[in-house]
């Protein structure tokens, strides 16, 4: 029997999991409150998912085109959400995201600047106005350095290569975290009496992935297990450009700003197919005309968006679609070409990593050629649910923030507003924290039988004797949630998913890592599994609750936008027997102030910005 | 396809427990980096069909830090170093109003930031790998975070003095062999390293600035 005064301890107030933006604003936000902080991270520090973010950090600064305001920037966020978004969290996004950029620069961010010198920002997806605030390609990289920079003078713990295993808790709170290192294979217990929980997304559940092998859905499982409500799940967005070409590249990402700088998508007939996929609610704001897109990359203030900047969602069913026509480029994707409308300096200069990745990768350069582009599983709108304001999950002392959170995006995110998410609900969620337990006296009690029977369950996978290959189990699962939870769903495929789903808990139960527990890959990889399975579980059961086509989640049997739904949260939890339970909770009315702002006619923000 | 694929076919498939790093796969977070046919390279960016069809690949960990397994090393070092420097300090922001730098003043100190700390530069850097002065140079690494400091139009810090005494700025020797390596193509030792030299020689050894500073005791 585990003796669990054995294992090694630390106690913090409260302990942060996963080292992204997201995470490393709230340790930051924690320990400027004076609470003890600790932050885990499964790799090393800086190396988080954040780091792939190209494009920019969305905020209305106004720097660019001095029309835009907080109100607008919101207005866009729900329209691109398609309504589903908690409207206090896309207000407090839209209002505070300026000053966590403006805060990054005072930590020294240095972003491209204006002629004037200010913040420089470029178009992107469903942005009305230049907004993002970026470094060439590489933001994700400037504000994950920035942040891990200024943090490692705060002087909180920091616990690198270091992955949580499940939550703890006493009387229905948050206790506890118990780990282990990647480096030891020994286990590891953390005290706390909050959590927050930034573990990003669950995108590794697909093969086709702009995700890295992090994001295995460690928060949704560990939050599910304990007890919390996860929520939106089925809004899972296809990023429109993943590389396609070749094979073992293919879901890498290629950044939404080459379309902001110019680029056109053209199916094998070199038409500009998106003008024939505007939507009617985007329709007013969209070009009509090559021209007209051409007259607005120029700045013509008078001309509208070129359709290759509508959202997400839409491009990249547009791109499904024309594949499916037998319009699609040699690969199995469409085209991507910049080459032949902005000059080569100019690309390399504003595309940089684009630009060598292209070349190094695929052997294209994309100063000459079109790329070959297609859809990438990217991100994971829904997540824990939380409350707008403090970012507390439903179960007390456990807080989540960034890709692990739901209702900041609704049923779409915009591209460019994940960053800013990071930063204002990072912060937002270490004020939580801090409010929470300030109102908390007694410490929290460690259950030792969970900590044992988590113990056993992990070390079982290296001890039995023989039993399934954990990459395959992993392989496998990706075909299935490719095949049946893909962009274009139907019941019949979600139901076969399930089935499936179910073979796979029992061949994951009885995976075998061979070797030692010293940074054993395989070992790492069955642990995974877990989280995995319950990402995908939960995706699948609540996309097959959800009988409409809104934003990400695509039904081909319930196809348009259905107004009751947009009424309508999809929740998922464990139920008393043990079991995956959904339920659909509605919604309350808009505070009546945000729905006039959601729902004006642009002209009328314009006039009166704030 | 790139080493690293390989990689992942044979942990998949041959050796389940190899250890190797990887995160993004794309070049844009450092993290499997590692000696290939001695060369320090990074795994995701080092494509396959450069090399003929027979040729076989050797992949070592990066030697000059310690081992923890297979291709997994101790890169601990490297944090404790980032934290020793003297962190950002800005001027304050003018009251109601926003920081303003040109971008040709900011074109240097980005150079220096692309840099994904694949640790590839501190690996080859001989002062580290051959001689073991880990305890008397930061590396080229933290010689280009000091200089983007340094560099950076609103610092107010003066780590000249410590880029000498504590961080080994003189150490150096310039064979560049860490911008040759660097898969950011950063301009490490020209545009980083040598000056900082410059600006540690001309505050420590200027013959008239010393004269200067004994006459007048500035």
């Amino acid at each position: 029997m585990l003796d669990v005064s054995d294992l090694q301890t630390f106690e913090h107030d409260v302990l942060v999991i996963g080292a992204g933006g997201a995470g490393l604003r709230a340790a930051i936000e924690c320990s400027a409150r004076g609470l003890s902080t600790g932050l885990m991270c499964k790799s090393l520090l800086g190396k988080a998912h954040t780091v792939m973010a190209e494009g920019g950090v969305a905020a209305a600064l106004g720097n660019v085109d001095r029309r835009d305001s907080w109100k607008i920037h919101f207005r866009d966020t729900m329209r691109g959400g398609k309504f589903l978004n908690q409207w206090r969290m896309a207000e407090l996004h839209a209002r505070e995201a300026p000053d966590r950029v403006r805060e990054l620069e005072e930590w020294g961010a240095v972003f491209d600047r204006t002629r004037d010198g200010l913040i420089s920002q470029r178009n992107f997806g469903g942005h009305r106005y230049p907004r993002l605030a970026h470094v060439g390609d590489r933001t994700g990289l400037e504000i994950i350095r920035t942040l891990q920079d200024h943090a490692v003078h705060k002087g909180f713990g920091i616990y690198m290569e270091c992955t949580a295993l499940e939550l703890l808790t006493d009387g229905g709170r948050a206790a506890g975290v118990l780990g282990y290192w990647r480096e030891s294979g020994r286990f590891v217990l953390f005290k706390t009496r909050a959590i927050v929980l930034a573990t990003g997304g669950g995108g590794r559940a697909w093969r086709v992935t702009s995700n890295s092998w992090e994001y295995t859905g460690d928060g949704y499982a560990m939050a599910y297990e304990a007890g919390a409500e996860l929520m939106d799940l089925e809004f899972t967005q296809f990023h429109p450009t993943g590389m396609v070409w070749p094979p073992s590249v293919r879901g890498i990402l290629v950044t939404e700003g080459v379309r902001g700088d110019g680029g056109v998508l053209l199916n094998s007939a070199k038409e500009r197919f998106m003008f024939r996929y505007i939507p009617e609610r985007f329709a007013v704001e969209t070009a009509a005309t090559e021209d007209e897109a051409n007259r607005w990359l120029a700045g013509d203030k008078s001309a509208r968006r070129p359709p290759e900047l509508l959202t997400r969602d839409v491009v990249a069913r547009a791109i499904v679609r024309e594949v499916n026509e037998g319009r699609g480029s040699p690969h199995g994707g469409v085209f991507l070409d910049i080459a032949s409308r902005v000059p080569p300096g100019v690309i390399r200069r504003k595309l940089p990593s684009m630009y060598h990745q292209f070349k190094e990768l695929a052997e294209v350069d994309i100063t000459r050629e079109p790329m070959e582009v297609g859809p990438t599983l990217h991100y994971f709108m829904g997540g824990v649910r939380v409350d707008s304001d403090t970012q507390m999950s439903t179960l007390p002392g456990l807080f989540a923030a960034g890709e692990a959170a739901a209702g900041m995006h609704g049923a779409n995110r915009l591209g460019g507003n994940s960053l800013s998410d990071l930063l204002v609900f990072g912060r937002l969620a270490g004020t939580g924290a801090a409010q929470y337990l300030k109102g908390l006296a007694a410490p929290a009690r460690i259950d030792e039988g969970q900590v044992a029977d988590a113990v056993r369950r992990a070390t079982a996978i290296l001890n039995r004797e023989a039993g399934a290959n954990p990459y395959a189990v992993h392989e496998d699962l990706q075909e299935v949630m490719g095949r049946c939870v893909g962009i274009v769903r139907s019941e019949e495929d979600l139901k076969v998913a399930l089935k499936e789903l179910e073979r796979l808990k029992t061949d994951a139960s009885g995976v075998k890592a061979p070797g030692a527990s010293q940074y054993n890959a395989a070992w790492h990889e069955a642990l995974d599994l877990r989280s995995l399975l319950i990402t995908a579980e939960a995706v699948t059961r609540a996309a097959l609750v959800r009988q409409e086509s809104r934003g990400a989640h695509t039904r081909v049997d319930y196809p348009g936008e259905r107004d009751d739904w947009q009424k309508v949260n999809v929740i998922v939890r464990r139920g008393r027997d043990g079991g995956m339970e959904t339920e659909v909770v509605t919604r309350p009315d808009p505070p009546k102030e945000l729905a006039a702002i959601a729902f004006a006619a642009i002209e009328d923000l314009e006039a009166a910005p704030a | 396809m790139v080493v690293l694929d390989v990689l992942h076919r044979v942990q998949a498939r041959l050796a389940n427990d190899l250890a190797v790093r990887w995160n993004c796969k794309a070049g844009k977070c450092g993290s499997c980096s590692m000696e290939i046919n001695g060369r320090p390279r990074l795994a995701c960016m080092t494509r396959m069909n450069q090399y003929a069809p027979a040729e076989t690949i050797t992949v070592q960990p990066m030697k000059t830090f310690p081992v923890i397994k297979d291709l997994v090393t101790d890169v601990s070092w490297n944090f404790e170093q980032n934290r020793r420097i003297p962190p950002f300090r800005p001027s304050p922001r003018p009251a109601g109003e926003d920081y303003r730098m040109m971008q040709r003043d900011v074109d240097r100190v980005q150079e220096f930031r692309k840099c994904i700390e694949c640790y590839l530069c501190q690996d080859v850097c001989h002062v580290l790998r051959d001689q073991s002065r880990k305890d008397a140079f930061v590396g080229p690494r933290f010689m280009i975070r000091l200089a983007s400091l340094e560099m950076h139009p609103l610092d107010t810090v003066d780590r000249i003095p410590l880029i000498r005494r504590e961080f080994g700025s003189g150490l150096c020797n310039i064979t560049r062999c860490c911008t040759e390596v660097c898969p950011e193509q950063i301009q490490i030792t020209d545009n980083g390293i040598i000056p900082l030299k410059e600006r540690v020689v001309d505050r420590c050894y200027d013959p008239l600035l010393w004269l200067s500073r004994k006459l007048f005791r500035r």
